[in-house]
């Protein structure tokens, strides 16, 4: 059996180590790159959403490096992703391209299923190995995320552009290699004492962006023409509503570490605007504002990809949330176009809103644009 | 340092402008030209036309914007470089002050900014519809066969406006003809056609946002009498046409370099007149230095590279900052 399963930002690395740890051979998709959007959209149904087609052309790709069996997660929800892993197979057969499929349902609805399919893929691996790959794979999955939101202070404030990225890069490498816990902890002081060793300017007025939205698109790079980098780039520091280690406390291991995620609070915030669950991340978005807002946050962007249904429904509350609460609000919709001018020109001009409303009053009523 | 003159060029998908304003932010020059798909052809055709009344020493700032703001400004030389979301607000509230609501709709895309006291609230872009667009309303005219400038004094003439499905580019085409197939006069497709582009313009850039009072109406399509009026009709307002209401980018791109300079005086980076009849060549190749397969444009004058854009990854265009980083 040699498992692939579909990349969606830092999360191959740390699945890979759990896989692996469970003495299972791991076939990564290549990095999503324009040619596994252009096998996925040739192959996938023209109003599916982008999820799907980088899914479809991850598992082609790597079908061509000998994969034979597909992990991926299922879904209950209103959310149309719950079928995806199904379609996407009955799409690849049709290709010619047989591959096996076992879909983790979420254990919330059914636990024994749960166990069911996840016994298909420990074996006879003793409970005891199985919760130390578990283990490790979540503790990888928490360094990323840890040195990531560390990052992006370092990034809207560094002096030479890149240097950041550099040390991030690495941080991964070095993340993707660690064997023992010791090793992951290793590679987190390493990039701690990497990022604490790069210049910055810390006088710099710099503007924090909360991004809320889908989660794919919200933590997969590719899709959202590296968002994060970018802003960064402009001087901006940019946090996300959701990380995939709170996620999968969450949802895997239904919130067995107590107030290690944001969840709760940030679902709180969504009544009166949006009272209740509609699927994928919808309900996290419109919360995520108010949330945003009082955590001192200069603007949101919200990210969904084109025909997602829980995010559309969220975009047509956040106009209202977003006077209410008093903090811009700019959504952006993705798809297969690779061209960044329009994705470029809307981000710049958000920050152009944001750090003259933050000035406000300080300029004269002509003055406020330029000088 | 002697403040001179700004120049702002607006290189958009349609047309290329140019705008040049004095230190007193008056306007001494505006020129609107069509880019036909040749942007480079055109910014210099721009420059022909102003450099006998403009001496190149006057010149204290250039500014660009517009979707290819970025290719203009290495040819140029540009020391600001910005937005046309921000430049259209900074020219709006230069000609018209206490406005609060901007239409703009030019060749490719629309947008809706709001402002309060000055300052930009809120803006939406169209993102995956060509329907509310000049290009849309030229190829409509020219299937008609009218000519693009007569088309709003004739959506005018109209008793009776047609309704016409305004949701889609596609779905208006077709309900034009079938309209115009049952035997409707041309007036009255043309004026339901502006107010379906209106409806159109206000479903998906509006959404939701409240529209306040000084609502400004500006970029080529303002020019449409028949467009105008749809809006006033559907608002319930008056709609101001500012003067320049075609070239209002690059008026606020020369602004923008303007205020900068009172900021903070600055050297041009601009490099001169001579850029006017200067060989300008592009190039792209495929990079393969990663399976993204960007495609890289690489910039001539006189055959000598001047820079280049659209990597992903900054292998080559970061070589165009420490080239203007050298020049500045």
């Amino acid at each position: 059996m040699k498992v692939t399963y579909p990349h969606m930002g830092n999360m191959a690395i740390g699945v890979k180590a759990m896989l692996e740890e469970l003495g299972l051979e791991v076939v990564l998709p290549p990095p999503i790159t324009k040619k596994t959007l252009t096998l996925g959209t040739k192959y996938g149904p023209e109003f599916a959403c982008l999820p799907l087609k980088l899914n479809l052309g991850n598992f082609i790709e790597a079908y061509e490096l000998g994969a034979d069996t597909i992990l991926m997660a299922g879904g209950t929800g209103p959310c149309r992703f719950g079928y995806y892993a199904y379609v996407e197979q009955e799409i690849l057969r049709d290709l010619g391209i047989n591959y096996d499929l076992l879909v983790l349902e979420p254990p919330e609805r059914n636990i024994m299923e749960f166990i069911a399919k996840l016994k298909k893929i420990t074996g006879n691996k003793s409970i005891f190995q199985v919760i130390k790959a578990i283990k490790k794979g979540f503790l990888k999955i928490k360094a990323a995320d840890e040195i990531e939101k560390k990052v992006v202070f370092f990034r809207a404030r560094e002096i030479t552009k890149g240097a950041t990225d550099r040390v991030w890069q690495e941080f991964l490498q070095n993340l993707n290699r660690a064997r023992e816990e010791k090793e992951i902890e290793e590679a987190v002081n390493q990039a701690v004492v990497g990022l604490a060793r790069i210049p910055v300017d810390l006088t710099r007025e710099v503007l924090k962006i909360g991004v809320v939205g889908e989660i794919f698109t919200l933590l997969e790079p590719f899709t959202n023409f590296n968002i994060e980098r970018y802003l960064g780039s402009l001087g901006v520091e940019v946090h996300r509503t959701i990380y995939l280690s709170e996620w999968v406390n969450d949802h895997l291991f239904l919130g067995f570490f107590k107030n290690y995620s944001r969840h709760k609070e940030i679902v709180k915030e969504a009544p009166p605007f949006l009272c209740h669950f509609i699927g994928g991340h919808g309900r996290e978005t419109v919360g995520g504002v108010r949330y945003l807002k009082k955590q001192g946050f200069d603007g949101v962007i919200q990210l969904l990809p084109f025909t997602c249904m829980p995010e559309i429904v969220a975009q047509a509350v956040l106009p209202a949330v977003s006077e209410v609460a008093g903090i811009p609000v700019l959504s952006l919709v993705v798809d297969e176009h690779t061209g960044e001018a329009g994705f470029i020109t809307r981000l710049e001009a958000f920050c152009d809103l944001l750090s003259f409303r933050k000035k406000g009053g300080n300029y004269g009523k002509r003055r406020i644009f330029g000088g | 340092m002697e403040k001179g003159v700004f120049l702002g060029v607006d290189v958009g998908s349609v047309s290329t402008n140019l705008v040049v304003i004095n230190g007193e932010k008056e306007i001494l020059k505006a020129i609107y030209l069509r880019t036909n798909g040749r942007p480079l052809v055109a910014l210099k055709e721009g420059l022909r036309q102003i450099y006998d009344q403009i001496k190149e020493e006057e010149i204290s700032g250039v500014g660009t914007t517009g979707s290819g703001r970025h290719l203009a400004a290495l040819v140029l030389g540009a020391d600001t470089v910005k937005n046309e979301i921000t430049a259209h607000a900074v020219a709006a509230s230069y000609l018209v002050p206490g406005v609060r609501t901007i239409l703009e709709i030019g060749g490719q895309d629309s947008k809706l900014i709001l402002l309060k006291d000055g300052v930009v609230t809120d803006f939406a872009m169209n993102t995956v519809c060509a329907a509310g667009t000049g290009s849309f309303l030229d190829q409509q005219a020219q299937r008609l066969n009218i000519p693009v400038e007569k088309f709003g004094e004739m959506a005018l003439k109209a008793q009776n406006p047609v309704r016409i499905a305004g949701r889609c580019a596609v779905f208006a085409e077709s309900d034009m003809i079938h309209k115009q197939q049952l035997g409707c006069n041309i007036e009255d497709i043309l004026a339901g056609l502006c107010e379906a582009l209106v409806r159109n313009f206000l479903n998906n850039l509006a959404k939701g946002k409240k529209l306040y009072d000084k609502i400004v109406f500006q970029g080529g399509v303002a020019a449409n009498s028949g467009m105008r009026e749809a809006f006033a009709r559907i608002l319930g307002t008056e709609i101001i046409v500012p003067p320049y209401f075609n070239v209002m980018g690059a008026l606020g791109i020369a602004l923008i370099a303007a205020f900068e300079w009172e900021k903070q005086p600055y050297k041009t980076m601009f490099k001169g007149f001579n850029v006017k009849d200067a060989e300008l060549k592009t190039e792209n190749f495929e990079c393969q230095n990663c399976p993204n397969f960007c495609e890289v444009v690489k910039i001539y004058e006189n055959y000598e590279v001047v820079g280049y854009l659209n990597d992903r990854c900054g292998r080559y265009s970061q070589m165009n900052n420490k080239k203007l980083a050298g020049i500045g």
